[in-house]
This record gives C-alpha cells, structure tokens and sequence, in this order.
C-alpha cells in the first residue's frame, strides 16, 4: 500500500501544502486503497471518485498559484457516515427506504468540510438511521473489523471508524447519540469525540433522537481529531439548536497534551462503570491507561454517579420515543421508497407496506417500543420519568465535575465482538452503549483514545474521557497527554499493529 | 410489569402504520418484552419532586429576522418524489371505501 496512507491527517496537510506532494496523489493514494481492500472490508456505501479527485485538483491549483491554504486541513481526504445530506449522490442512512434518494441540498457539516478544502472520498456504512452497535443493521450488509474481519467494527458508525483502521481514509465524520462514534472507535482503536450537543451543527443530520444526536470528528490520532473538530464546529443559523459560541480551541489543547504533563488535572474514575458485564481484558487495559494517567501528574480520584446505572434504560426510551417521531416522516409521500401503490391501494395501505419494507427490524422495535412509551396512560411511567433520570444523571455529572476536571471510564465493556453473535439479543446490544449514554443524555463531550490492547484477544481497548459542556479543551489535553505517553511505552502508535489486509488482485 | 402479546404488537404496528408478517409478530413480541422490562427500571427512582429534562444544554428564544430566503425549487422539493403529476406530489387516494 502506498505509505500516503500511513500518515496521519496532520502530516498530509503539511506536505501538501508544502508542495512535498499533491493533493491529487493523496487522494488516489487513497482511492487505490478502497479499490484494494473495501470488498473485504466493506466500510463504503459509496465512492466518489470523480468529486474527490476534482476537489483535490482545485486544492492543488489555488496553492500552485499562491492562495493560501483554506484550512489547516485542506487537501487531506475525508470519508463522510451516510447519515449526513450531501448532493449528488445517495444518501441511505443504512436504510431501503432511503436507498435511491439523492438529497436536495448538502448538510452545514458537509459544506464546511468542502469549503474547507477537505476532500469528500465517499458515504460510510452504518447501522440503520444511526440505531445500533454494529453496523449490522445496515440495509446494505455489514462492515468488517479491519483488526479481524469476523468481527464488527462497532456502531452505529462502523464504516467510518473502518476506514481509518483499514487506511482507506484519514479522517472521518461520525455521528454519536447513544455511542456511535466513541464505541466503533474503541473497537478498531482509533480516536472518536463526541462534542458538547449544539456544538456542531445538526442541518441535514438525519435526525434518529433529536435531542442526543450530535455529528464529531473521527481520526487515527487526537490532534487530527481536533483539527477536524476546528472546521466542522461552531455556530450554524439553520439549526436552532446550535449553541451560539465560538469552538472551543481544541487544537491547542491537543498540542498542549503533548507536552505530556498532566499535574494539577483532577481525574475522576466513575466507580458505576464496572461490574459483571465488563471484560477482564477490558478492565485490565483500563486500569493501565488510569496508570499511566497518574504517572504523568494527574490526581486520580473515584467518583460515584450512582444514576448512571439507570442511564441505559432511560435512553432505550427517550431515543426510541424521539425516533418514532422522526421516522414519522418516511411515509412513501414525497421522497423515499414506495412499494404496494397499485390496485387502488389507500395512501395510509401504501405507507404501512412500505415502512414495513423500507425499516429493518431495530428500526421497527424502536419505533414501536417509542409508539409504547409515549401512549396514554404509558407516557409517565416510561417516558416522563426517563426524562426526570436525566435531570439526575446531569445533576451526577455536575456534582462529579466540582470534585475533578475531566471524568474516566472504559469506552465500552467488551472489545469487538463477532458478526452476528448479538443480532438476536438486543438487549446484550444496547450495554454496548453503557459508558457511552450518560454523556448524550447530559449532553456533555467525550472521547474515546486507543488504551492498548486486551489480555485475552488482542483486540483494542478504549479509554473515554468526559468533560464538562463546552470544555472539550480539557478532554482533548488529557487524551493527546495519554497518546503521547502510551506512544513511547508501546515503541509507536498502537495502529500500526493492525494486521495487513490482503489486498484484492 | 409488561407482557407483550401479540395482539398489543399488531396495534403498536397499526398505530406506527407498520406493516408486520405473522412470524414477525411472535418475535417482536418476545423481544419488546425483554426489552421493555430492562427499560422499566427507570421506575425504581424515586423522581417525583425531580423536573424533567427534555435537553440536557437549553436555549430559549432561538429566533432570526424575519426577511426572506429562498427555499427548495418546486423541481427540487419534488426530485425525490415516488410520483409526480403536475407540478405536485401524485399520492394514493386518501379515503378508502367506507368514506
């Protein structure tokens, strides 16, 4: 494979720019290497090899005539989860009902990113409208875990964080309501964040739960994180929802951590995540990156959130519930699929044959499970006092953050788990979701860095690290800290480990 | 605590106009009911003095000027369409028999 593809997004960006190399070389570097190793891996819904080399041909062209650069990160390919609009191409969402649609406009996040200079290679495969924990539920098959192809890259963003550990791209975009951007990178051992709700816009994000969703970079290494987070952040007109207030200098933060000096910084172990679904492995790596935490200053402190442990299960209801309303709209009327609209079928006949059709099964348990919960004489049984659990878990997180600066936990309790060993058991699905959920429920940011790998099969393990709402800065530092220190012990970064795929003749 | 039968799977399909087979109904049934009794955990804490939270980070008053901006192409809005007659979304009839 050519070792375009080894660098980190940074790097690229540098040479680039530099003129070292092209844009136009990166980015066929990097298509090779889709066309190489993605029937195996199968990360990509769809590749736009025409888009991508035009844009990295503009890129060339303004820097050949002096223009300067128009972001740190222009030139550098990119590959986008299939949940956000883009023009001029499908955009599934992992789903038949959207198989064949063709957005009418782009998303805030995908526009940002090409007016950037980024470089769009394709759409990634996910999990069905964002639901699930493996990329399983993708209408159109599942992604492989580049670490061993039996396995699931983790989900619902499985795709992207498969394309940074399979080196077909150097950067992504995720998106994480419940986990889907912090657990697949967890399991494929790159860095996924998820930032503070509102701090990336959600304009065209196909919504799942409106109120937990929220879009955020995905990366090989923690600066190329946040230098991916600086250009999709910050305020967004078209969505009400965006915080008005400029990104958090995250990239600064990044570069602060390298330093390695993390004395004065309170982090605080959450003593709820642990317990008898956790691997040992898991826990194992955990308590070494924790370690490494304290060597390199920090003050280690354990901390209770005792409303964590209901956090699964009011997420398994709020979301459902918002997502019943937001698949609502999939009614076979103006954009979508349609099938049975024959033989003087009614329109509400055509809408049921179609989503029936159209969903998949963890789309019809959920969206049934939220018709339940919202039904009369349900509603404040389920849904009212799952929205009262998250005023708790908030109120657990702010009580945490007066004791220490950032929070601690492993990303997920297992590491990735085999294709199809879950698919008949949802509820052993959802404690994927465990460490993730309390931060979309408080809206609070996390990442989760490689923590190196599991005792018992070698597969990676993450550590999430939580900060209070806006204060990504501090999470970014401690995690950039951790990188560098885990970098040195290990002799490089942990990436590097991944086995070689074979490569398709 | 729930205990899903079928019957209450095919009227939380009929209400989400979803369309279920006959096996789908059993299996739906066993699994909305495991689910639905690990969710119902949420009622062993004692909230009722505690506010509920729709979102975790709030914003009130979220508004812009009022000047407009241009919208969708009517070719656009209807380049997705199933169908389209006209110059507008061609949809199944409304009404069935009964109406």
């Amino acid at each position: 494979m050519s070792e375009l593809t080894r660098f980190s997004a940074a790097e690229l960006a540098e040479k680039i720019h530099a003129r070292e190399v092209s844009s136009v070389e990166v980015t066929t570097a990097h298509l090779d290497r889709i066309a190489a190793v993605d029937g195996a891996v199968h990360a990509f819904l769809h590749v736009d090899t025409a888009g991508a080399l035009a844009a990295a041909k503009a890129v060339d062209d303004d820097i050949a005539a002096g223009k300067p650069p128009a972001s740190p990160l222009a030139g550098v390919p990119i590959a986008v989860k299939d949940v956000l609009t883009r023009m001029g191409a499908p955009t599934t969402c992992g789903s038949r009902m959207l198989e064949h649609w063709e957005p009418p406009y782009s998303s805030t996040v995908v526009r940002r990113l090409e007016s950037a200079g980024l470089v769009v290679l394709g759409k990634t495969n996910m999990d069905e409208f964002a639901m699930g924990s493996s990329t399983e539920n993708s209408a159109f098959g599942p992604t492989h875990n580049p670490w061993d192809l039996d396995r699931v890259p983790g989900g619902s963003g499985g795709g992207s964080s498969a394309s940074l550990a399979a080196f077909e791209a150097p950067l992504a975009i995720g998106t994480d309501t419940g986990g889907s951007i912090r657990q697949p990178a967890s399991v494929t051992g790159t860095v996924g964040v998820k930032p503070t709700y509102g701090g990336v816009s959600r304009y065209g994000l196909v919504a799942f739960s409106s109120s937990l969703d929220q879009a955020g970079p995905c990366a090989r290494t923690v600066l190329d994180a946040a230098l991916l987070h600086e250009v999709i952040g910050g305020h967004d007109p078209l969505d009400s929802t965006s915080i008005n207030a400029p990104v958090p200098p995250v990239v600064a933060a990044a570069r602060e951590g390298t330093g390695g000096d993390l004395r004065g910084v309170k982090v605080g172990v959450v003593s709820e995540f642990t317990g008898e679904w956790y691997q040992a492995g898991v826990t194992g790596a955990f308590e070494l990156a924790v370690d490494a935490l304290r060597q390199l200053g920090a003050e280690i402190v354990k901390v209770s959130c005792p409303s964590f442990d209901y956090a699964m299960p009011a997420y398994y209801l709020i979301a459902p519930s918002e997502v019943s309303s937001n698949l609502a709209r999939f009614d076979a009327m103006r954009y979508g699929l349609r099938v049975g609209d024959q033989d003087g079928a009614t329109a509400e006949e055509v809408m049921t044959q179609t989503r029936g059709a159209g969903f998949g099964a963890e789309a019809k348990r959920r969206i049934m499970i939220g018709t339940y919960a919202l039904s009369s004489g349900y509603y404040d049984a389920y849904y009212g006092q799952a929205q009262k659990v998250r005023t708790l878990i908030s109120r657990d997180f702010e009580q945490a953050f007066n004791q220490v600066d950032v929070l601690v936990s492993p990303t997920t309790p297992t590491t990735a788990f085999r294709i199809g060993e879950r698919v008949d058991d949802p509820v052993a699905m959802y404690r994927a979701d465990l460490c993730t959920i309390p931060a979309n429920l408080a809206g609070t940011p996390a990442i989760s860095v490689p923590a190196g790998l599991s005792d018992e099969d070698g597969l990676p393990v993450g550590l999430q690290v939580m900060a209070p709402a806006l204060r990504e800065p501090r999470m970014y530092r401690v995690a950039a800290a951790y990188e560098f220190a885990r970098d040195i012990a290990l002799g490089g970064s942990l990436i590097n480990r991944v086995p070689d795929l074979e490569v398709a003749r | 605590m729930p205990n899903i039968s079928r019957d209450e799977v095919a009227h939380l399909a009929r209400l989400s106009r979803l369309a279920v087979t006959e096996d789908e109904l059993d299996m739906f049934a066993g699994q909305l009911d495991v689910i639905l009794q690990s969710v119902a955990k949420v009622s062993e804490v004692a909230a009722d003095d505690i506010p509920p939270t729709s979102h975790a980070v709030p914003l009130t008053n979220v508004f812009r000027e009022d000047v407009e901006r241009p919208g969708l192409t009517q070719q656009q809005a209807l380049a997705g369409a199933p169908a389209a007659e006209e110059g507008r979304f061609r949809v199944p009839r409304i009404l069935g028999e009964q109406a």
